[in-house]
């Protein structure tokens, strides 16, 4: 109803400009980007400006992936942005339905859970590296990925936790009295009813991870690096290497694009529609 | 099928004293309903039977068992919620078969199942759909198909039909006493609606704050209320409550109603002797009570009074019809053709046979 009467309010011509314009805002920087990593050097910073070079090339490219190591900087990213979504979102889902569910820890658990996001990475960064070279988990991946799952716990536990809260319980009840334990009414009706809930905090979770910087910079060095730590070594002494860093950040874009659009399909399912009435 | 004894049931959630020393039982094959207002504590006592509350103290006993701590699949009930609570990421078929594959029946006798009762309930077609393409008479009967299906000691139905417009409730009324009729299993049934109550229950468990109210046959609660709450929630249109004192004179007795100069007579024995005159009491008539005067000599026990009418509702066949007698109002059940308009005045009939009363105090039954 909302929709139609602003549709009303609002002429179709005016919605179409406004939209264009924030189509615009949005895809021009990524335009400029894109071409950019396919512009010679010469071009960058040429006045008038090149709108589309007249002889693309892709050097910026294998320099990108291969002399500056992006490859491997994109394999790590991917590796560790993947293994640590996947132990936040697990453990996340598993914590906020006990929190949802049974009143785990009384009614403070579940905010102290999210104030642990209060903290500023700064302050326990150092100590974490301490630790991390005593035990050996410097410059690992393993390493990362425990750091990155600590840290995108809370966020996945609150996500979870609104979701839980607002599904009906009675859904698991009707399992449990049909037959279920409650690790199978968590397992075949919680669980496939969260899938949206879900999917929204693994892209929460996997962003994080895709663009965290500061712990990669310090946790790592020259083995376990991710994608964003290699666009250090574009802002050297002799100047920016535009290319080169446009072309690593298209190439860092696709995942979180291609995320994006799966999961997109999961949160509009809207899976708990005629569970109840309605 | 197995009786259910409940003995000193209570249910605390923090400082809330939601079920307060509950003694119940409920024989094989038995149709409890359980009613009162929300906030009872009667759905608490329902899913505590369930298993999905713990009772605070107190036993609840399946067939001769103790079943605090047992689970609620292992308790052999099947229960039907107020939304259905259907699994929406199944089918109705697999929605049916859901608790016979989690107790892993072979797959030949878990389809076997959940066809004759589809077939049962009118289902069938449905079988490949899932809930959401189902309308809410269609969801209902899928929740009951899940229950029956599994062939349980008891059915817990928690106001399974208030989420259904009225001519589909009383359609799936019937269906679930005919559903009684077929299969004799112990059933328990939560409502807040005293229809529901009235047309189901073999036997009624009225509940209020906690506590059983009063309890048996509907007729018994319906004809006498042990407290003017019963008789107040049960019927309806609803009893009329009639302040007054006891009057004794020459041997008789009778109720004077507050603002009334005419004492109403009562049969002999109606009111303990217990009772002294100038007692304050309730008068309770039903609208049923309180008809329209015919020719003749009057019955014992009825009184001919004319009152002016001040409102008339018409529902059709019947007209209810709001009078004074004395000061407080009170409603007749007339024929449609006993009053046109308010305003009128026309002799009324009433039935103190069949009254309530009530200390005023108390508000028990006298």
């Amino acid at each position: 109803m909302p929709a139609r009467r602003r549709s009303r309010r609002w002429p179709a011509i005016g919605r179409f400009i406004f939209l264009g314009l924030f189509v615009a805002f949005v895809l021009a920087p990524l335009y400029w980007m894109f071409v950019t990593s396919i512009k010679p050097s010469d071009d960058y910073l040429a006045n008038p400006p090149v709108w589309f070079p007249a002889e693309p090339t892709t050097v910026h490219y294998t320099a990108a992936l291969f002399a500056y190591r992006g490859l491997q900087g994109l394999i790590n990213s991917l590796i560790v942005s993947s293994a640590a979504t996947v132990l936040s979102v697990l453990i996340g889902t598993a914590m906020a339905y006990s929190l949802a569910r049974f009143n785990t820890g009384g009614r403070h658990l579940s905010f102290w859970v999210l104030s642990q996001r209060f903290l500023p990475p700064i302050a326990v960064v150092l100590p974490i590296f301490l630790i991390y070279r005593g035990v050996g988990l410097h410059d690992t991946r393993l390493g990362l990925v425990i750091a990155y799952t600590v840290f995108t716990l809370p966020v996945s536990v609150w996500m979870m936790l609104a979701y839980f809260r607002s599904m009906p319980r009675s859904m698991e009840d009707a399992a449990l009295v049909d037959g279920c334990t409650q690790w199978q009414a968590f397992w075949q009706v919680a669980v496939p009813l969260a899938a949206p809930g879900i999917a929204a905090a693994a892209v929460f979770a996997f962003i994080a991870c895709w663009t965290e910087f500061f712990f990669a910079l310090v946790l790592t060095s020259r083995t376990a690096f991710t994608l964003p730590t290699v666009f250090r070594a574009f802002l050297g002494f002799q100047g920016a290497q535009y290319g080169e860093a446009s072309a690593l950040a298209i190439v860092s874009l696709a995942p979180s694009i291609a995320l994006g659009v799966l999961a997109q399909r999961h949160l509009v399912r809207g899976l708990t529609l005629g569970a109840i009435r309605g | 099928m197995a009786d259910v004894k409940i003995s000193g049931l209570h249910k605390r959630f923090g400082p809330f004293h939601a079920v307060q020393g509950i003694d119940l039982e409920i024989a094989d094959g038995e149709f409890t309903v359980l009613v009162g207002p929300s906030g009872c504590g009667k759905s608490t006592l329902l899913r505590t039977i369930a298993g999905l509350e713990q009772a605070s103290e107190g036993t609840i006993m399946i067939g001769g068992e103790v079943v605090n701590d047992v689970r609620p699949r292992d308790r052999d009930v099947a229960m039907v919620f107020q939304d259905y609570a259907l699994y929406p990421h199944l089918t109705v078929e697999r929605n049916i078969g859901f608790g016979l594959r989690a107790r892993k029946m072979p797959a030949d006798e878990i389809g076997r199942r959940v066809r004759r009762v589809a077939g049962m309930l009118g289902i069938t077609p449905l079988l490949g759909r899932y809930p959401r393409q189902l309308s809410g008479g269609q969801r209902q009967r899928v929740a009951i198909g899940r229950a029956i299906v599994r062939e349980p000691q008891i059915f817990l139905f928690d106001e399974p039909l208030s989420n259904l417009d009225a001519q589909l409730r009383d359609e799936m009324r019937g269906e679930i006493k005919r559903l009684h009729q077929d299969i004799a299993t112990t059933m328990i049934y939560v409502t807040h609606d005293q229809i529901e109550a009235m047309t189901l229950a073999d036997r009624i468990v009225l509940m209020r704050d906690g506590r059983i109210e009063q309890m048996g046959t509907p007729a018994e609660l319906f004809e006498r209320p042990a407290s003017r709450f019963v008789a107040g929630f049960l019927g309806s249109p609803r009893m009329s409550f009639l302040p007054g004192s006891v009057v004794r004179r020459d041997g008789g007795i009778g109720i004077l109603v507050d603002g009334s100069d005419m004492p109403l007579p009562l049969p002999a024995g109606r009111i303990p002797e217990s009772v002294p005159a100038g007692a304050r009491v309730l008068l309770g008539l039903r609208p049923e009570h309180v008809g329209r005067a015919r020719d003749g000599a009057l019955q014992s026990g009825f009184v001919r009074i004319d009152a002016t009418i001040e409102l008339v509702q018409p529902t059709g066949s019947r007209t209810f019809a709001t009078f004074r007698l004395g000061e407080a109002p009170a409603l007749a059940e007339l024929q449609a053709h006993d009053v046109s308009r308010a305003g009128e005045v026309i002799a009324l009939e009433i039935n103190l046979n069949r009254a309530s009363i009530f200390d005023e105090d108390t508000e028990r039954a006298l």
